[in-house]
């Protein structure tokens, strides 16, 4: 019978010849991650199990709140060293950036099954895994049994055609697809991003996508295996940890939602959720007081080209402070090297660290009472930024650069340079 | 297993776990009877002050959206909340409550408004609602969480069975 990628990829996991949604499994975990947030809960349960560490690849990333703002979160990831070094799990230390970016760099396979304690796990579906996020219990067993149990999700297919307009990313897409589905619209289902447009999407772009499958209720955001995939792997020096891997033509899809990139344009999710979605040219106008260009859905070296494109040669409006965190550090020296970091510095930005900066709301940005921010991030909520009185506006990496430019939101493609 | 008892709190649809545990809070993750004390602080900074025990927390859609900080489902148990009541719920949220033991109950809420006084027998799937005199019905957990909750968390499932020891359906 023909299968979609979750089912592949979970019945390999579960050493069964198939699976179909609904059936619950247990599966084999290939990489299990944990961050400062999640990482201490789960080293108890680790401790309460009286187990050590058994997945093949496990890593406890410092990343939310690097470096530590205050004495607790410090203990906290004493902690997390400390585990680290009796137990023989990796670190991911303060300098090395946003977990899900390092996975797509260090860690991720075609094929794997990847759990984490960090809800954005599923980033790591851009390169064809089946990547989930869980709590620090689950994970926790993952990582002392190399097992986890999973009900086998049943499958939208997001077929993309057409290409992206100027200015328009896949942010522009994602949101546009959040706003279709609605934030529950896909809760445990898995979603196939396919179609001739997402053969031709690199994988920073397939990354943003399967970021933010979690943003509909999905349990993972899927992409095939393909050249483009093992591209990206050559360039992080893993070229042999590529497989192919594809759907089956013919599988059974719960739903297929259809899209052409060339009718999307910029968008923004606005305050509370992240399916209150316009067009940024309907928004255009709003005073902003911050931007935020960074996180692990918008802070790789694309993105901050993109955003490095608008603000050439600009400055912030003066009321709009911009802070620019690259999500990990190899982005960051690359940006360095290309100079984008001065044409950050010149267009009177504070560039941070890499890691989550000011997403996660304890330290590198937070809003005061009744600021607007406009982020690059995928999530919204009230007080999400360390303020439940302030607002929160995502949109791309180029609408955020534009509207810290205008001082408000705006619709990106006035600002483009020229071709 | 039993009746619960207790006072419901409303609200609404798409309860985050930012408002349930507010990540500006990560400090107090090392001690969560403090957390507690601010437990939904983003949705009612008031609730965590006025609830009592055994009081029963109510939402519409996709409670418990976002992050995957399970200190989220923990704080509510510690606060001594019965059961969460809602329409929907999200999937790392469910998860986690089931593995900590806290008792979520899917059914239809729109009839219940703040202050109402409800009864929760976890054996019928009865939720009684004492105030309207009505009562509706919760869907069962499936067999999966059953096993799990029954074995006291996921934690107390593993070291039961000495492993995974799940129904298939
Ligand atoms: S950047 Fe934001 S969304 Fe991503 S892992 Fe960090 S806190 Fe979470």
């Amino acid at each position: 019978m023909p299968v979609t990628l979750a089912e592949k990829i979970i019945a390999a996991h579960a050493r069964v010849d198939a699976v179909v949604p609904g059936q619950i499994v247990v599966a084999d975990v290939d990489v299990a991650i944990a961050q400062d947030g999640t990482g201490p809960l789960a080293i108890q349960q680790i401790r309460e199990l009286g187990g050590g560490v058994a997945a093949p690849v496990v890593v406890f990333f410092i990343d939310h709140t690097a470096p530590a703002p205050r004495s607790e979160l410090a203990n906290a990831q004493a902690t997390i060293r400390a585990f680290c070094r009796e137990s023989g799990a990796t670190l991911s230390d303060i300098e090395m950036g946003v977990c899900h970016q390092r996975v797509a760099e260090s860690y991720a396979k075609p094929g794997d099954l990847i759990i984490g304690a960090d809800s954005h796990t599923c980033t790591a579906g851009g390169l064809g895994a089946f990547a989930t996020g869980m709590g620090s219990t689950d994970v926790a067993v993952g990582m002392t049994s190399g097992k986890t149990w999973l009900r086998v999700p049943e499958t939208f297919r997001v077929e993309v055609t057409g290409a992206f307009a100027p200015g328009v990313s896949a942010k522009d897409l994602m949101l546009t697809l959040i706003g279709l589905l609605g934030a529950d619209g896909a809760t445990y289902k898995a979603l196939e991003f396919g179609g001739s447009a997402v053969a031709a999407l690199l994988v920073h772009e397939r990354l943003t996508l399967a970021n933010m499958a979690v943003e509909a209720g999905a349990k993972a955001g899927l992409f095939a295996s393909d050249e483009v995939t093992k591209g990206f792997l050559r360039e992080m020096g893993r070229e042999s940890d590529w497989r192919p891997l594809a759907a089956d033509a013919g599988a059974a899809y719960e739903r297929t939602i259809a899209f052409d990139t060339g009718a999307i344009v910029p968008m923004v999710a606005a305050p509370h959720t992240v399916d209150n979605i316009f067009a940024a040219a309907d928004k255009a106008g709003t005073r902003v007081d911050q931007v935020s260009i960074g996180t692990c859905t918008n802070g790789r070296l694309e993105d901050l080209r993109a955003a490095a494109a608008i603000l050439e040669g600009r400055r912030r409006a003066p009321h709009t402070r911009l802070i620019v965190t690259p999500a990990s550090q190899a982005i960051a020296r690359a940006a360095a090297r290309e100079g984008l970091l001065e044409v950050f510095i010149d267009a009177g930005a504070t560039v941070t660290n890499p890691g989550c900066g000011s997403c996660f709301g304890v330290h590198q940005g937070i809003l005061a009472d009744g600021e607007v921010c406009v982020s690059t991030a995928n999530r919204n909520f009230k007080g999400r930024m360390g303020n439940p009185a302030a607002f929160i506006y995502l949109a791309s990496p180029a609408t955020a650069a534009a509207s810290a430019v205008a001082g408000e939101i705006v619709d990106p493609r006035q600002l483009l340079p020229a071709p | 297993m039993g009746v619960l008892r207790g006072t419901a709190w409303t609200f609404g649809d798409d309860v985050s776990t930012d408002h349930i545990a507010p990540g500006r809070l990560l400090h107090l993750r090392s001690d969560l009877s403090e957390l507690a004390k601010h437990v939904m602080e983003d949705a009612d900074p008031s609730f965590a002050a006025a609830m009592s025990r055994g009081d029963f927390i109510v939402g519409g859609r996709n409670f418990g959206l976002g992050s995957s900080r399970e200190h989220a489902p923990r704080i509510i148990k510690i606060a001594g909340v019965g059961a969460v009541l809602a329409q929907s719920f999200a999937r790392i949220f469910f998860r986690n409550a089931i593995n900590v033991g806290l008792p979520l109950l899917q059914c239809d809420t729109s009839g219940i408004d703040q202050g109402d006084e409800l009864e929760v027998d976890l054996e019928s799937g009865d939720v009684r609602n004492v105030t309207k005199d009505s009562v509706v019905r919760f869907v069962p957990l499936p067999p999966v969480m059953v096993k799990i909750l029954a074995d006291g968390g996921l934690v107390g499932h593993i070291k039961k069975h000495g492993g995974f020891d799940l129904p298939e359906g």
